[in-house]
């Protein structure tokens, strides 16, 4: 065999390494869900709100633009102090915990891993049982004393897994999901027993543990902001490397990548993420999972597309996740846990179904 | 000068000792075979010249010492093509092969031009350009062992390090891959280290061959000087005929052992 003559015929460019129609296509439509979500969303409630009077009073606050009409006061503070900071809430924490998710998913070369492999869930869990159980009265605080422990617990359990992985001598994922899976089983079997011992904190704790955005005001967005910001740039920026860490970590190295250290400050920023979103929202389960493989069945495996659209359509998802929660059994609220897992788990059946083939 | 220049070079893997004060000089433009049973060591050998091995001794590459480069200069200067490559789920051929443009690419950057054109010629000179936007898990062994190779080129390092190149393929593309990475070879004036497992192709296909066994070098030279009963028997403890081929080379046929006796395998066949 002799080497194929470059034809001059071709493009510099190979046809089907970067299609960007199709990239283009698909972040449109994902802008669009996004969108969509949110004004629904945000007119959909006890008290209808107008949705001409909507898009005026939005329009209103943008900078430069001056419109006459929005709401009557009454609409316009439903609108600003209760819709829209839930609406913002859902579609940060949905956003945050898709993307952990895939960034998960990625490092540990695991179609099952979500952002609560490590001990995230469980080390929340159990600061937030421990502040419910023993925690002072904060009403007084700036800050609520169960968000704070569910932020620390959740970054004690990763930090605690990722300590026990290493000792355990390898440096490998598989090693870190292990310490993982002993980290939560450890974590859980305290909170249980606290739960237990304080039986009549159980109906708040069970409560915290399938999720709520009933809370949402735009003081506890502004309190995980800065967090949220920071684990997604850090994401972002490496999602060229989390194509590359998909050969493994040997190849990765012979391609120049640090594999251990990339993967650690991957997963630091998924889990800071991951803990800021649990602090205001408490354990939400499936997005992480269904939202990166719905993703990738449709775009493809490469992460310089999943990213961009776990954040678009995490945030879409569990915007729409939440109304239906808050609606389905108005004025009753179901738990947004609840409506993501029941989304979440006949579609994860069906992901495992085709994972043979296409994950 | 030497491409690849290992002086004293022992490694353990788990503190079990697998290669033994091992002094080897690579030059610029050979291509070497490593053959040995498994086990001797061939793999490791490999690893620890692509620097994911530890080792004590001393490895220098082009001249540099191996722990005066970095992760990426090294990346730069050794492409390896493992034995059994992972093959990333739902990648695309052309995404896989820009992958071999990482060492170039900025830590948190992306890809230039300059990189999508060398993939591109890479894809080209490797017919694999009508197959750039395939998914990877769909080629067949052929074409995904050209993707590899796709890749490794696109890392426009002076050595490529091939371990067992033709594993899983049939005799038709052990010889087309064989033959692309000496057209290669030539083309790019490249240093080629391949682990071989077949012996005939890697006299046929390596100028110089090193035989390991047991972590040591057990022979060394031209393929004549190396694969001849007496010494494959000892090594590899089969039983072998090795013949010559009037185009140049040998050729090496295992055999049934003699029943004479109770001679036990291993011992020399008798020609």
């Amino acid at each position: 065999m002799t080497l194929t003559e470059r034809r001059p015929d071709r493009p510099a460019v190979a046809p089907g390494l970067r299609p960007p129609g199709m990239r283009a296509w698909l972040l449109l439509a994902a802008c669009a869900c996004l969108a969509g979500a949110a004004l629904l969303a945000v007119l959909v409630g006890p008290v209808r709100l107008d949705p001409a009077g909507v898009l005026a009073e939005l329009a209103g606050r943008l900078p430069l633009v001056d419109v006459h009409g929005g709401l009557p006061d009454r609409d316009a503070a439903i609108l600003w102090q209760l819709r829209l900071p839930r609406v913002v809430l859902g579609g940060l924490v949905g956003a945050t915990l898709a993307l952990a998710g895939a960034a998960y998913q990625g490092v540990f070369r695991n179609p099952l891993a979500d952002p609560y492999l490590l001990g995230a869930a469980a080390g929340a869990g159990l600061g937030a049982t421990l502040a419910i159980a023993y925690g002072p009265d904060t009403s007084s605080w700036p800050v609520g004393l169960l968000p704070l422990a569910a932020f620390a617990g959740a970054l004690a359990g990763v930090a605690t897994a990722y300590a026990l992985g290493r000792s355990g001598g390898g440096r490998s994922a598989t090693t870190l999901v292990l310490a993982g899976v002993a980290v939560m089983s450890f974590l859980t079997a305290v909170q249980t027993y606290v739960q237990q011992r304080e039986a009549e904190t159980l109906r708040e704790v069970y409560g915290w543990i399938l999720g709520r955005l009933t809370t949402a005001g735009w003081h506890e967005i502004l309190l995980i902001l800065p967090y949220l910001l920071v684990s997604t740039a850090v994401i972002v920026a490496h999602r060229r490397l989390l194509d590359v860490l998909a050969v493994g970590d040997d190849e990765a190295e012979s391609l120049g990548v640090r594999a251990a250290r990339v993967r650690l400050v991957i997963v630091a920023a998924a889990s800071l993420g991951t803990a800021a979103a649990v602090a205001v929202s408490g354990l939400i389960g499936f997005v992480g999972i269904i939202v990166p493989h719905t993703i990738r069945l449709v775009a493809g495996s490469s992460y310089r597309l999943v990213v961009p659209l776990c954040l678009l359509l995490g945030a879409a998802f569990l915007i729409l996740a939440d109304l239906f929660a808050r609606t389905v059994m108005a004025p009753g609220e179901l738990p947004i846990g609840v409506v993501t897992a029941f989304f979440g788990a006949p579609f994860f059946a069906v992901v495992l179904r085709t994972s043979r083939r296409t994950l | 000068m030497s491409a690849i220049e290992l002086r004293g070079v022992s490694v353990a893997l788990d503190g079990r000792p697998v290669l033994h004060d091992l002094t080897l000089s690579v030059p610029s433009g050979a291509r070497l075979g490593l053959i040995g049973p498994n086990g001797a060591g061939k793999s490791t050998l490999l690893r620890a010249v692509a620097g994911l091995a530890g080792h004590r001794g001393e490895i220098r590459v082009g001249g540099v010492p191996l722990a005066a480069l970095s992760r990426r200069e090294l990346a730069r200067r050794i492409a390896v093509v493992p034995q059994n490559p992972v093959v990333p789920a739902g990648a695309s051929v052309g995404d896989y092969v820009l992958m071999g443009r990482t060492p170039y690419i900025p830590y948190l950057g992306t890809e230039r031009r300059r990189d999508l054109e060398i993939v591109a010629s890479v894809l080209d000179q490797l017919d694999l350009a009508d197959l750039a936007g395939r998914r990877l898990d769909s080629l067949s062994g052929g074409e995904r062992q050209r993707a590899v190779l796709a890749r490794a080129l696109a890392q426009q390092a002076p050595v490529l390090l091939l371990d067992e190149p033709t594993t899983g393929l049939d005799v038709g593309h052990q010889q087309q891959v064989l033959e692309l990475v000496d057209a290669l070879r030539e083309a790019f004036d490249l240093t080629v280290v391949s682990a071989m497992h077949d012996l005939t192709l890697a006299g046929q296909f390596a100028e110089e061959l090193v035989l390991l066994d047991g972590g040591r070098v057990a022979a060394a030279g031209p393929a004549r000087a190396v694969l001849t009963e007496r010494v494959i028997s000892r090594h590899y403890h089969a039983s072998v005929r090795v013949l010559e081929d009037p185009a140049g080379g040998v050729v090496v046929i295992p055999v049934r052992p003699t029943r004479r006796g109770s001679e036990p395998a291993g011992t020399q066949v008798a020609t």
